[in-house]
C-alpha cells in the first residue's frame, strides 16, 4: 500500500516538473507558423540560424497547409505567420488578426507530370491550356485538396481554363487532402499530374520518373508575405521577437540570406519585399 | 475477549432457487468439532456462513450472543487448496499480520514463532510457490494461526495430501487448539474424524441430521442417514 | 523492392554507428515523451484497472464496457482535442503548453491509459477470483486487496505497461498535432518518418523505422529481463 502511495507520489512530482520544464525558462523563443513548402524544400534550415545567432531569439517552426497555418494564427498559437495566399491574407490582416501584410518573397508553381506525358503538354505555353489538355484527356490528376495556398492557386488555374471538377472527382481528379509532399508521393505513384511550388519540387527526393512538364506561365506566379499576429487581438503574443524577427526578414540581410538559398546551385526563391518606409 | 460462542439462529442459505441449508445451533469452545456428510450436503457451505465469506439468506449469525460484530480479526478459515501470495513463506506469513498493522517487531517474532512450529524455517526465504503441497497447507495453517484466532475453520484441509504430510498437518492442527483456538473442520476421512474430534456435526442434504459427542456418535449413530455415511452407503 | 529494404538496412546502421547527433536527439526525445506517458499512465490505470476489479458499484459493467471501448479511440482525434484544449484561444490556453513536449506527453497519456487500465482491469479480476476468498479471510480490506493483486500481478501487469507503451512509441497523429513537429523542440522519430516520406526521402524514412522498430524490442526485451528477475515465475511444481 505504501509502494502505491509512493510510487503516485513519484508520478505526480514527474508531472509537476515536466510542467515547470514547457514554460522554457530564460530562452528567448518565438513560434512560426508556416506552410510545407517552406519547410520541405529546405528553406528554414539555411534562412533561420543566422537571425538565431544574431538575435539569441529560436524560431519554433509549426509547418502545416496554408489554411491551418492561418487558423493557428487566428487562434493565437503562432507569433508570426508566413504563407502564400493573397486573399486569406489580406482577409485575415482585415479582421484583425494581422498587423500588415508584407510581401516577402516570390517563386513560381510549375507541373510536373510523367515522363510518358500522355495529355502531351509538353511544349505548350500556358498553365490553362495545359489544365485544358489533361481535362480531356482525363489523365490522372493528384490535387492537394486541402486549401493550401497551393490548393488555391490550383483552383484558380482551373477556374481560369473554365472546366469544372466537380463530376471528375475520384475519376481522373484525384483530391488527397494531403500536403505538398505527401501529394508528390502519391502522383509518381499513380503516374499522375499535379501542380507544386518549384522549391518543394526541387528538393523531393522521390522523383522517379516525373519531372516539370510546364513552366513560366506569369499565371503561376507564387508570392509569399509574412504577417506579424496582432498583440491588440492576442496579448500573449511575442511582440519584441516578432518585430525583430519581420524586420530582419525585410531589411537586406534577411532578403540576401533568402537570395543565397539554393538547391542543386538554383535560386528558388526570390526577395521582394517593399522598401522601408510607410505606405 | 473471546468471540465465542458463536450462534446460528435458524439460518439458511438459498441459490438458484434451491434451499441448500437449514440449520440452528451454536458452536462453543472447546475440542475440536468435525462437521460431516456426504458430497453436496453443504459442509462448505456451513463453513463459509460462519466465516462471514456468504450471508445467509434468512435468519442471522451472532458472535458471543451479540449482533455480528464483524468479528473477522479473531477467527481464521484455511481452504482445502491453499493460495500462496506470489513473495516469501515468511512474508506470506506475516501478511495478515501487516495489514492489520502489527508493528515490525512483534510481526517478526510472531512469524519466527510459527515458522519454528510448523517446521518451515528452513524454507523462509523461499518463493511459497516452490513449497510442496504439504508444505503449501502447513503455511496456510501457519498464516492463519499467525492471527491468533479465537477459531479456525478448516475445509478438508488434507484431502489432497500423502499421509506424510497428512499426519504433519494433523499435528499442527493439533498444536493450535492446545494453544487455546476452537477447531470446526470438516472432511472425508473417518479415521481422521476420530482422532481429532471432540464432537461431530453430520449433515445430509443441507440439513442437520445429527449431532453427538464423538465416540457415541461413531458407536451408534442415531439417524439412518448417518448410519448407512459410516457404514460406506451414502455417497451423495 | 528488396533494393529498397537493403539500403534502408545500412542507411540505419550507418546512422548509428556514427552517433549521429540529430538521431539521437529525436530517439532521446521519443523515449522521453513515450516513457513520461507511460509513467503516467500506469500510475492512473494500474490501480484504477485493479480497483474496477475488486470493487461492486452499481454501473461497473458499464464502466468496463465504456473502458474497454476507450482502447480504441484514434489518436489523431485525441491530438484535435488536445490542441482544441490547450490552444491559446481553448479553456487551458493560459498554460503555454501547446506545441512543447509536454503538449505531447498528455496527449500520449490520454491515449494509452485506457489500455493500461483495461488490461490491468482483466489480469486483476482473474487473480481476484483465485484469491478473494483468502485474502477474505485474513481481514483484508479492499484497498489491502488492491496493493496485494498489484504486487502479485506485477509480471502480467508490466506486459500492460509495455503494451501502452508500444502504442504510445509508434502513434505519431497525437504528436503531430500537439506538438506541431518542431525542429529540436517537438521532432520525434514517428514524426521525423512521416516528414521524410513527405520529402520523398523514403530510404531515410525506412531506415528510421527500422530504428524505431529495434529500439522497442529492446525495451521489451529490457522488461522482461526484470520480470524475471523480480521473482515473481510461476508456479514451479
Amino acid at each position: 500500500m505504501v509502494k502505491v502511495g509512493s510510487g503516485f507520489l513519484a508520478g505526480c512530482a514527474l508531472i509537476a516538473s515536466l510542467f515547470a520544464g514547457a514554460t522554457g525558462a530564460a530562452e528567448k523563443t518565438l513560434t512560426l507558423a508556416s506552410t510545407t513548402s517552406t519547410e520541405n524544400s529546405g528553406l528554414f534550415r539555411f534562412l533561420l540560424p543566422p537571425f538565431e545567432k544574431s538575435t539569441g531569439i529560436k524560431v519554433r517552426v509549426i509547418a502545416a497547409g496554408t489554411g491551418q497555418a492561418i487558423r493557428l494564427a487566428r487562434n493565437g498559437d503562432a507569433d508570426v505567420l508566413m504563407v502564400h495566399h493573397k486573399p486569406s491574407e489580406e482577409k485575415f490582416v482585415a479582421d484583425g488578426f494581422g498587423v500588415k501584410r508584407n510581401p516577402l518573397m516570390y517563386n513560381d508553381f510549375v507541373i510536373v507530370g510523367p515522363a510518358a506525358d500522355q495529355a502531351k503538354i509538353k511544349g505548350l505555353r500556358t498553365a490553362t491550356d495545359a489544365f485544358t489538355r489533361i481535362a480531356k484527356s482525363q489523365a490522372l490528376f493528384a490535387s492537394r485538396g486541402d486549401e493550401s495556398g497551393t490548393h488555391r492557386a490550383e483552383e484558380g488555374l482551373w477556374k481560369a481554363a473554365g472546366i469544372d471538377r466537380g463530376k471528375a472527382s475520384g475519376g481522373w481528379y484525384r483530391e488527397l487532402g494531403a500536403g505538398m509532399g505527401a501529394t508528390l508521393n502519391a502522383a509518381v505513384a499513380m503516374g499522375a499530374y499535379t501542380l507544386t511550388d518549384r522549391a518543394t519540387w526541387a528538393a523531393f527526393g522521390n522523383k522517379s520518373s516525373h519531372r516539370i512538364l510546364l513552366e513560366g506561365d506569369p499565371l503561376l506566379f507564387n508570392q509569399y508575405s509574412v504577417i506579424m499576429v496582432d498583440p491588440r487581438r492576442h496579448p500573449h503574443v511575442k511582440l519584441a521577437e516578432a518585430w525583430q524577427f519581420v524586420d530582419w526578414l525585410l531589411a537586406e540581410e534577411g532578403q540576401t540570406r533568402i537570395e543565397e538559398f539554393k538547391i542543386n546551385g538554383k535560386q528558388m526563391f526570390f526577395p521582394n519585399a517593399a522598401h522601408p518606409g510607410c505606405e | 475477549m473471546t468471540i465465542l460462542p458463536l450462534s446460528l439462529s435458524e439460518v439458511a442459505y438459498e441459490a438458484g432457487g434451491r434451499t441448500l441449508l437449514e440449520c440452528d445451533l451454536s458452536i462453543r469452545s472447546g475440542p475440536a468439532t468435525m462437521v460431516l456428510g456426504p458430497n453436496g450436503a453443504g459442509k462448505s457451505i456451513f463453513l463459509r456462513l460462519c466465516h462471514g465469506l456468504l450471508q445467509p439468506t434468512r435468519g442471522h449469525i451472532d458472535w458471543r450472543g451479540t449482533e455480528d460484530g464483524n468479528p473477522t480479526r479473531k477467527q481464521a478459515m484455511v481452504f482445502q487448496k491453499p493460495v500462496m501470495l506470489r513473495r516469501s513463506v515468511a512474508a506470506n506469513i506475516a501478511y495478515g499480520l501487516k495489514i492489520h498493522g502489527i508493528e515490525r517487531s512483534i510481526r517478526d517474532r510472531r512469524v519466527d514463532e510459527i515458522l519454528q512450529r510448523t517446521g518451515l524455517r528452513d524454507a523462509a526465504r523461499r518463493s511459497a510457490l516452490s513449497l510442496s503441497g504439504g508444505e503449501q497447507q502447513r503455511l496456510a495453517l501457519g498464516r492463519a494461526w499467525a492471527l491468533e484466532p479465537d477459531i479456525l475453520f478448516l475445509d478438508e484441509p488434507t484431502a489432497n495430501l500423502d499421509p506424510g504430510s497428512m499426519a504433519a498437518v494433523e499435528t499442527i492442527i493439533c498444536d493450535i487448539q492446545k494453544a487455546g483456538t476452537k477447531i470446526v473442520m470438516t472432511t472425508h476421512d473417518l479415521g481422521q474424524a476420530k482422532r481429532l474430534a471432540g464432537d461431530v456435526i453430520f449433515l445430509y442434504r443441507g440439513q442437520v441430521k445429527e449431532r453427538a459427542d464423538v465416540a457415541r456418535f461413531f458407536e451408534s449413530p442415531e439417524s439412518r442417514e448417518a448410519a448407512a455415511y459410516l457404514k460406506g452407503e451414502l455417497l451423495w | 523492392m528488396v533494393n529498397d529494404f537493403s539500403s534502408a538496412f545500412s542507411l540505419a546502421l550507418g546512422l548509428i554507428a556514427d552517433f549521429d547527433p540529430a538521431l539521437g536527439e529525436i530517439v532521446g526525445l521519443s523515449l522521453y515523451v513515450s516513457l513520461s506517458a507511460v509513467l503516467v499512465a500506469a500510475v492512473i490505470g494500474l490501480p484504477l484497472g485493479a480497483a474496477l476489479a475488486v470493487y461492486r458499484f452499481p454501473g461497473r459493467k458499464a464502466a468496463i464496457v465504456t473502458l474497454n471501448a476507450l482502447m480504441g479511440l484514434p489518436p489523431v482525434f485525441i491530438g484535435l482535442t488536445v490542441y482544441l484544449l490547450l490552444s491559446r484561444s481553448g479553456p487551458l490556453g493560459a498554460l503555454g503548453l501547446l506545441f512543447t513536449p509536454t503538449a505531447m506527453i498528455i496527449a500520449q497519456a490520454i491515449l494509452i491509459t485506457p489500455i493500461v487500465a483495461a488490461l490491468s482491469r482483466q489480469i486483476s479480476e482473474t487473480l481476484y477470483e483465485t484469491y478473494r476468498d483468502q485474502l477474505r479471510s485474513l481481514g483484508a480490506a479492499p484497498l489491502d486487496i488492491i496493493g496485494t493483486i498489484l504486487w502479485d500481478a506485477r509480471v502480467g501487469l508490466l506486459t500492460a505497461v509495455m503494451a501502452g507503451f508500444g502504442r504510445a512509441i509508434a502513434e505519431v497523429g497525437a504528436v503531430f498535432i500537439v506538438g506541431g513537429n518542431i525542429a529540436h523542440f517537438t521532432r520525434v522519430m514517428t514524426t521525423t518518418i512521416a516528414l521524410e516520406t513527405s520529402k520523398g526521402n523514403l530510404a531515410l524514412a525506412m531506415a528510421l523505422g527500422i530504428i524505431l522498430v529495434v529500439l522497442a524490442i529492446g525495451i521489451n526485451a529490457a522488461a522482461g529481463i526484470i520480470a524475471d528477475a523480480s521473482g515473481a515465475t510461476e508456479d514451479t511444481r
